[in-house]
């Protein structure tokens, strides 16, 4: 019996409306886990090479991991994934809230959806009871005003996922939202909802999930609560949530400002999590589980709009304040509820948006071009083009397809522009003197995302710091070169280590933000399973899964290789236009070397292939 | 151990009802939770929760007098217990619930989501001690 896994497979076929629901493998569990891991190995065995993204035969993959939905800090995580629209490879994302436990309470470790129903849709999954209902009405309906619609119909008990209208219209980088602000942004799963004509996908749970232990999981479990009581980081960084990293981003000169062409923003101290507090706050909103909610809930005024709002989190500070300059928190919040309304992700959004002023003011777009003049900074400006792009309209036809093909759509130079790896938009964090973070997102699997290693902190501190004590040291005086040395093991390192939690089916802000330790999950995950397994174990398996999701992308991606990691030209070229790092870039022989050391640590050849013999290493063959 | 709420302190995190069921029925089954949470969203943004209070409606619902006061807190005997579920029925905060067996279950005054609840939102009402 696989303790502490719901232990069954939802798989619908969209197209026919029948479901079947099979065992959660053994094998499936021991050598990939649950959340990333299933999604990567689902999404290998089940996606033919050659199919179109936004087509029926693409497969949506929802997975919770063995340690979701338990008694645990932050046991509230689901992964979600798919061929990417976005990159054209292995898309995947993860999201907080209430979803994933109780999608495990009502049977299931995993949904999978393939085909495609043939109108718009609402699946309801009610424990054993698996239905879907026509939505017409809900065409074109805001994520946000979904989702209360559906809670409203349904009951409060029910779990929702939503798409907005951009999921609808199949932009590239549309998300999944749920909970009035949380959602799964990256890499364009939602528009693969949408190519599904799936609105929303309810679920109540009413049962259990089997324990190896339960009364030591409990015991374990309720020691866990009290160990991250007893951090410094607990009281200190909570209030924040993850904006509290802003001032420190700026101080060590590593904010994406005015489309990336500098990294410090004189006015970040307007859009901090200070500000969050002072002009915005209701409550602080956590997901299931969560002993530190970084979720900061409140309420937005602008001479644009009003809105309740979750948010803005750091990223969405960075690329919508930053990256488009948005100077007040109001406005940063009230351009992140027209991305949630629209179903948008910010990080993406923010990026295109900023991107789209930056060829503005360039003159490689002009007035007539876009519809009216933009500029930086301009909360008018960035609601009209977050419009037209989820309606695809005008130039939002263009830019919803992302960056990279917007750039290649405009010419004029404007790729140097376009802020990307393997066509995902960079998130928030300018790495021209950052090696180590540049790498990170250089290598990521899903292209230029920092969830798989944040290696900022090491380029900064040369320590393993967590983020609690990097604000508190502070920049340490003026920003020197940072060297690229050590940063490829780093790198490695984190990149199994981060994307392990969402293997796992759990929250890392714990252990990255307030320094909880690792030794307790190998604890309480042997506790809740009966197997017995290191940190170091699982470490191998989030390797394994590395490996498979680069040898996905080789599959997939045409000529995939070495050119697809790495950054815009702008990074490799171009002098940072003030703040800590002013005059700094990254030469491209650096990364040259940096990668050449990556792919031979990998097992990877010279153009960034897994090698026959590592895969076998790693029982991929 | 009577209880009392601080609902502008609760984000949702629900660690009160997860512990609840391990505690009282040996299982991660938060749909058995003996209270809940209901999230106000998105306007105005702020969560209610239903929890018992030891009102005693349950005692003076059941027929069999099988729910007993002591020390304030109102506990179901089950030797008496006859599964009418009146009292399931009666509890004007709905947080009794049915349990596999067919048996009505209320809190217990266990205390665990005091002691677990990561924001002080569930507390015990220490001035309630000893009172009905």
């Amino acid at each position: 019996m696989l303790y502490g896994y719901a232990g069954k497979i939802l798989k619908i076929d969209l197209s026919s409306g029948k479901h079947s629901i099979e065992n959660t493998p053994e094998k499936l569990a021991e050598e990939y886990l649950g959340g990333r891991g299933f999604v990567a190995r689902l999404l290998y065995d089940m996606i033919e090479p050659g199919i179109d993204p936004l087509g029926p035969k693409n497969v949506v993959v929802i997975a919770t991991g063995p340690l979701s939905g338990h008694l645990l800090p932050g046991s509230g995580k689901t992964h979600f994934g798919a061929l990417s629209p976005a990159t054209g490879g292995y898309g995947d994302s993860n999201m907080g809230g209430h979803f994933g436990p109780n999608l495990k309470y009502a049977g299931y470790d995993c949904l999978v959806l393939k085909g495609a129903a043939d109108r718009l849709s609402t699946l309801v999954i009610d424990n054993d009871k698996i239905e879907i209902f026509a939505e017409d009405k809900l065409q074109g309906r805001g994520a946000i005003e979904t989702e209360k619609e559906l809670k409203d119909r349904l009951g409060e008990e029910f779990q929702i996922l939503t798409i907005g209208p951009a999921g609808e219209n199949r932009v590239v980088y549309a998300c999944i939202s749920h909970d009035f602000g949380r959602q799964a942004g990256r890499t364009g799963v939602a528009a693969v909802l949408g190519s599904k004509n799936i609105k929303a996908i309810a679920v109540r749970g009413s049962g259990n999930i089997p324990i190896f232990d339960s009364k030591a999981a409990q015991k374990k479990g309720e020691e866990m609560y009290k160990v991250c009581f007893s951090k410094p980081g607990f009281k200190t960084w909570t209030p924040y949530g993850t904006a509290s990293i802003t001032g420190w981003a700026n101080e060590v000169g590593a904010f994406p400002t005015r489309n990336f062409q500098t990294s410090y923003a004189d006015f970040h101290h307007k859009i901090n999590g200070q500000a969050i507090i002072d002009r915005l706050l209701v409550t602080d909103k956590g997901c299931f589980g969560c002993p530190t909610p970084c979720g900061k809930y409140g309420h937005t005024k602008t001479a644009v709009g009003s809105a309740y709002v979750e948010g803005p989190e750091y990223e969405s500070i960075a690329t919508l304040g930053g990256s488009c300059c948005l100077e007040e928190i109001e406005e940063v919040a009230y351009a992140n509820y027209v991305c949630d309304q629209l179903g948008l992700d910010t990080i993406s959004a923010g990026v295109v948006v900023s991107f789209a002023m930056e060829c503005f003011e360039k003159g490689v777009l002009s007035a007539d071009d876009i519809g009216r003049e933009i500029s930086f900074g301009s909360l008018k400006d960035v609601v009209y083009l977050l419009e037209k792009i989820a309606a695809r309209e005008g130039i939002g036809a263009i830019l919803a397809d992302g960056v990279k093909p917007a750039a290649a759509a405009f010419g004029g130079g404007s790729e140097q522009y376009a802020i990307h790896v393997k066509g995902l938009e960079w998130s928030g964090y300018e790495c021209r003197n950052a090696p180590g973070m540049m790498l990170s997102y250089m290598t990521a699997d899903v292209g230029a995302h920092h969830n798989r290693s944040w290696a900022l902190g090491y380029d900064v501190s040369q320590s393993d710091a967590d983020v609690s004590e990097l604000i508190e040291a502070g920049a340490g005086g003026p920003m020197e070169v940072s060297s690229p040395d050590g940063k490829v093991d780093h790198v490695i390192s984190m990149q199994h280590s981060r994307p392990l939690y969402d293997t796992l089916g759990i929250c890392r802000l714990q252990t990255m933000e307030i320094g909880f330790e690792t030794f307790h999950y190998e604890e309480v995950f042997e506790l809740i399973t009966g197997r017995t397994i290191t940190w170091r174990e699982m470490l191998f398996i989030s390797e394994r899964i590395w490996q498979l999701t680069r040898q996905f992308n080789v599959k997939h991606i045409e000529g995939f290789g070495r050119s697809w990691d790495y950054p815009p030209e702008r990074f490799m070229k171009e002098p940072v236009a003030t703040g800590p790092n002013k005059g700094r870039f990254i030469e491209r022989n650096i990364l040259d070397n940096m990668l050449d050391e990556y792919y031979e640590k990998r097992g990877w050849d010279e153009n960034g292939t897994p090698k026959a013999e590592t895969l076998a290493y790693f029982g991929l063959t | 151990m009577k209880l009392k709420v601080k609902e502008e302190r609760c984000s949702g995190c629900n660690v009160c009802r997860v512990v609840c069921t391990l505690q009282n029925f040996g299982a991660v089954q938060p749909s058995q939770a003996l209270l809940r949470i209901k999230g106000q969203f998105p306007d105005p943004g702020t969560y209610r929760i239903a929890f018992c209070t030891q009102c005693g409606d349950c005692a003076d619902a059941c027929p069999e007098g099988a729910i007993k006061e002591k020390n304030g807190e109102y506990n179901i005997d089950y030797d008496l217990c006859t599964q009418c579920l009146l009292c399931v029925d009666c509890c004007p905060f709905e947080v009794m619930v049915v349990t596999e067996a067919g048996y009505p279950a209320k809190c217990t005054g266990c205390g665990k989501c005091v002691k677990l609840c990561p924001r002080q939102v569930v507390l015990a009402d220490r001035d309630a001690r000893g009172s009905k």
